[in-house]
């Protein structure tokens, strides 16, 4: 059996190796390696090389593939000294990755050359305690908890939708969240919509969602829009940037305005929709290809054929379910993982437990996001059943 | 013989059910025989003889928009859903709150 020695020095024959000028030279250059520092969380606190992301060596082959899926992708590996890196060059090279180089000498002697550091802006203690199962999971980690603390969602609605979808996005530590609702806690709410409480009755729901979130978790910062969306303001919300639009609007004229305005903003839309016992939940993304939500339903019904307002309802649980469904695309697209419901829509019919899914296609054709537009400023819908103005 | 989920604004028109078996080669005439049995259907489903505007029609999850429409063939035994828009979120009415009216531009705002 080899020495510790003896291995190493039979790997460094069979990896590539760079010294310090020469990988800046290679981070400088038009098609830079991926650039990974395997070294230790603390040690990467105390200073790295600009642009590195950190992957520890021992997470190295679990984690590599989130950061570089594609295996032909130069990848420049550092740590220390130089040593750590030539078995995580080995490794690499093991699970296929063709262009894996090695900084001889490491950080030390890249610093020693008097290039260019930088202090990560990392976690600190509270939050790495806080948010330390979301960092267990290799496709979130610390990069993906900073991606999300950085992260921007605008929730329409602090109702029934609202609740469960922002509670999570809040403990999950998205670092802004938005809340658009002009309406007041109701004792009717309160079957479904948790995110409010007896003692809140007659407050405004986004306040009262702002409270309750900032409670969860301070490092949330919620900014509150007691107003109903509309085709007056929603270019002035919309300009306060966001990441992710939830839908958990109650009525068309918003649901049609929502998705017209991210459309044109190139915002992808998690929808959520329920009645009674039945739930549909989908990601509209036409900036990436997806369907919109004017490809699925072109115009809203007619009144005429519309249930009586009494024949509404809902089970109090069910937007609990479609809610955390939308909080949870909401996640996945913050940290770009995963695969979207764009271009599915899933249904889920909580009396007899089922879920079941339809495609849905971009429609050429679509009057917003199709070839040729034919709706090209907002629309306001009227609504009229229930006698109010119904809102998010 | 097909099945065929009715969504739960619609069920009321079928006596409550939530899938109801039906009749035919495609879906046109699984429809026809649809609505014969259950005629308030027909206002919900059909405009100028085309699925309306409002309502999707899916054959084994996929739209038959995109496939032949009405024209569309079903086999025995297929699954036929049919969704028509739903607006619930916060609160009711869900899908009822609401109509098309006539589209205002931004700039004379229909509120």
């Amino acid at each position: 059996m080899p020495t510790y020695r003896e291995l190493l020095a039979q790997l460094r024959s069979e990896i590539d190796e760079v010294d310090a000028v020469r990988a800046r030279e290679l981070l400088a250059g038009d098609d830079p390696p991926l650039l990974v520092d395997i070294r230790e969380f603390d040690e990467w606190a105390e200073g790295k090389i600009p642009g590195a992301v950190l992957i520890p060596r021992g997470n190295l082959e679990s984690r590599i593939e989130q950061v570089a899926p594609e295996k032909s992708r130069p990848i420049l590996l550092y740590c220390a000294q130089g040593n750590r890196t030539v078995f995580g060059a080995k490794s690499l090279g093991e699970l296929g990755y063709t262009d894996v180089i090695s900084l001889a000498g490491g950080y030390t002697d890249w610093k020693r050359n008097g290039f260019d550091t930088e202090l990560p802006g990392g976690l600190d203690d509270a939050k790495r305690a806080r948010y330390s199962r979301h960092l267990l999971i290799p496709e979130v980690g610390e990069e993906g908890q900073l991606k999300l603390l950085d992260s921007r969602v605008l929730l329409l609605g602090a109702g029934g939708l609202g609740s469960p979808a922002a509670l999570y996005l809040a403990a999950a530590g998205v670092g802004t969240l938005g809340i658009v609702d002009d309406d007041r806690v109701d004792a009717s709410n309160l079957q479904r919509q948790v995110l409010h409480s007896t003692a809140r009755l007659g407050d405004w729901k986004a306040e009262s969602a702002k409270r309750t979130l900032q409670e969860l978790n301070p490092d949330v910062d919620v900014k509150t829009y007691v107003e109903r969306l509309t085709s007056e303001n929603v270019e002035r919300i919309l300009a306060d940037g966001w990441d992710v639009i939830v839908d958990g609007a109650d009525n068309f004229p918003t649901r049609y305005l929502v998705n017209d305005a991210a459309v044109w903003h190139g915002i992808p839309l998690v929808h959520g929709s329920i009645y009674r016992f039945e739930g549909q939940i989908s990601v509209f993304d036409p900036a990436h290809g997806g369907p919109c939500y004017r490809c699925l339903f072109p115009l809203p019904p007619p009144p005429e054929l519309a249930p009586s307002c009494a024949e509404g309802g809902v089970l109090g649980v069910l937007p609990g379910i479609v809610g955390s469904l939308q909080a949870s695309e909401a996640l996945k697209l913050c940290l770009g993982i995963g695969e979207s419901l764009s271009g599915r829509l899933l249904l889920f019919d909580a009396l007899v437990t089922e879920f079941s899914e339809v495609k849905l296609r971009k429609d050429p054709d679509c009057p917003v996001c199709g070839e040729s537009p034919t709706i090209t400023e907002y629309v306001d819908y009227v609504e009229f059943c229930s006698g109010r103005a119904a809102h998010a | 013989m097909s099945k065929v989920r009715i969504p739960p604004m619609l069920r009321e028109e079928v006596g409550g059910a939530r899938e109801v078996p039906a009749e035919g080669a495609n879906v046109r005439e699984l429809l026809d025989d649809l609505m014969d049995r259950f005629p308030a259907l027909r206002a919900q489903l059909v405009r100028d003889d085309e699925i309306a505007p409002f309502v999707n029609v899916y054959v084994e999850g996929e739209d038959v928009r995109t496939l032949d429409g009405l024209d569309t063939p079903v086999a025995p035994g297929q699954t036929v859903i049919l969704l028509p828009a739903m607006a619930g979120g916060a609160e009711p009415p869900a899908v009822d709150g609401s109509r098309p009216a006539e589209p205002a531009s931004a700039a004379d705002s229909a509120r």
